[in-house]
């Protein structure tokens, strides 16, 4: 469970990306989560929605883009998502393959409104 | 409205301080390992057996995590080798920062080999880079041999899977054979070595897997002298 510990980091980035801009005030923000990441979407996001309540960052939403687990075949290039632990290539069925995706724990974008002060709602009741 | 991209690591802070923890051991000829593993697997013991049969002359020091208590450290001190328990208070898994402060009060050129033992989970740990040169998980043959399918990350993320207890494999219903199936299942290639702390079976292959690993770490670590652009200093 350190979920927690990883939406913190989020909402860091978050500020940090709004004291850059005066006045603004952030939206959404997108992150990207591989299967091998070893985080759960929705704790994740539990654990978002409890820290941003009665913050400043209230009402900031969490945009969750899940990647599948994926190899690229060492022989034809192909790249491939992985299935049931079948690892050959599905177009020339050669076993040796690299890695080519799938353990991101990544910030993809923050939307930021420069209208802060109409939609501040920090104090929700 | 406007979408600013960020394209960047979420733990991007931590990976930044493991980044330059992983160029100092390299440039003081260190192998760091961290090893994984659930509760009760056997981590500590196999610490200590490893403190055991070591070679005298390695010099190896052993930073600890747990939630609670100095009791690891305890046990780990007396093998004579430094020892410095590290109790998180609650989190679930050692960062980058708690290495680097955990590690300012050694001289790092007394240091052959660093091994840190993780807090006993196989979840968390396995999303923070310690700067280690791998991660090693543990597996105990009282456990499930589904366990790698369980937690893909973990063994897919570590270079050896040490099979602990295997003394007990008469006793209990465990297939080694399938446990090993499924982890390479994960990790296709992936190394395993049976041990078993209590008999000493087994501990041989993993001390040459270290000395293996430290081999080739100590040539990495001159490439670094020879060249110390090429990574970030330290």
């Amino acid at each position: 469970m350190h979920e927690m510990g990883i939406a913190c980091s989020i909402l860091d980035a978050v500020a940090k990306e709004v004291r850059r801009r005066p006045g603004a005030r952030a939206a959404r923000v997108g992150v990207r989560i591989g299967e091998l990441a070893a985080i759960d979407p929705e704790a994740l996001r539990f654990c978002f929605e409890v820290m941003v309540q009665g913050t400043e960052q209230d009402g900031l939403q969490l945009e969750i883009e899940r990647v599948p687990r994926k190899h690229q075949c060492a022989e034809c290039k192909q790249e491939f998502v992985i299935c049931e632990y079948d690892f050959r290539c599905p177009r020339c069925g050669a076993v040796s393959m690299d890695f080519a995706g799938g353990d991101e724990l990544e910030l993809t974008f923050v939307e930021v409104s420069e209208d802060g002060a109409s939609s501040a709602g920090a104090q929700g009741t | 409205m406007e979408r600013v991209p960020l394209e960047r690591k979420v733990l991007s802070e931590n990976d930044k301080l493991a980044a330059e923890l992983r160029a100092r051991f390299h440039q003081h000829g260190i192998l760091c390992l961290n090893l994984i593993s659930s509760p009760g697997s056997g981590k500590t013991s196999l610490l200590e057996r490893t403190l055991e049969k070591l070679p005298r002359q390695t010099r190896v020091a052993v930073l600890t995590g747990d939630i609670q208590t100095e009791n690891d450290a305890d046990r780990l001190k007396r093998a004579g080798f430094p020892v410095k328990q590290i109790t998180t208070g609650g989190t679930c898994h050692l960062d980058a920062r708690m290495i680097d402060k955990h590690l300012a009060e050694w001289r790092l050129d007394d240091i052959d080999l660093l091994l840190i033992e993780n807090v006993g989970n196989l979840v968390c740990p396995s999303s923070y880079d310690l700067g280690e040169e791998a991660k090693v998980v543990v597996l105990s043959v009282t456990e499930g041999e589904d366990k790698p399918l369980k937690y893909p990350s973990i063994f897919f993320k570590s270079e050896l899977m040490v099979l602990n207890k295997v003394d007990l494999l008469p006793y209990v219903p465990f297939d080694a054979t399938v446990a090993e199936e499924n982890a390479r299942k994960v990790h296709p290639g992936m190394e395993i070595v049976r041990v078993s702390c209590t008999t000493g079976e087994g501990l041989d292959g993993w001390l040459a897997w270290i000395e293996r690993r430290r081999r080739s770490a100590l040539t990495v670590g001159k490439a670094f002298v020879a060249a110390p652009g090429a990574e970030p200093g330290s």
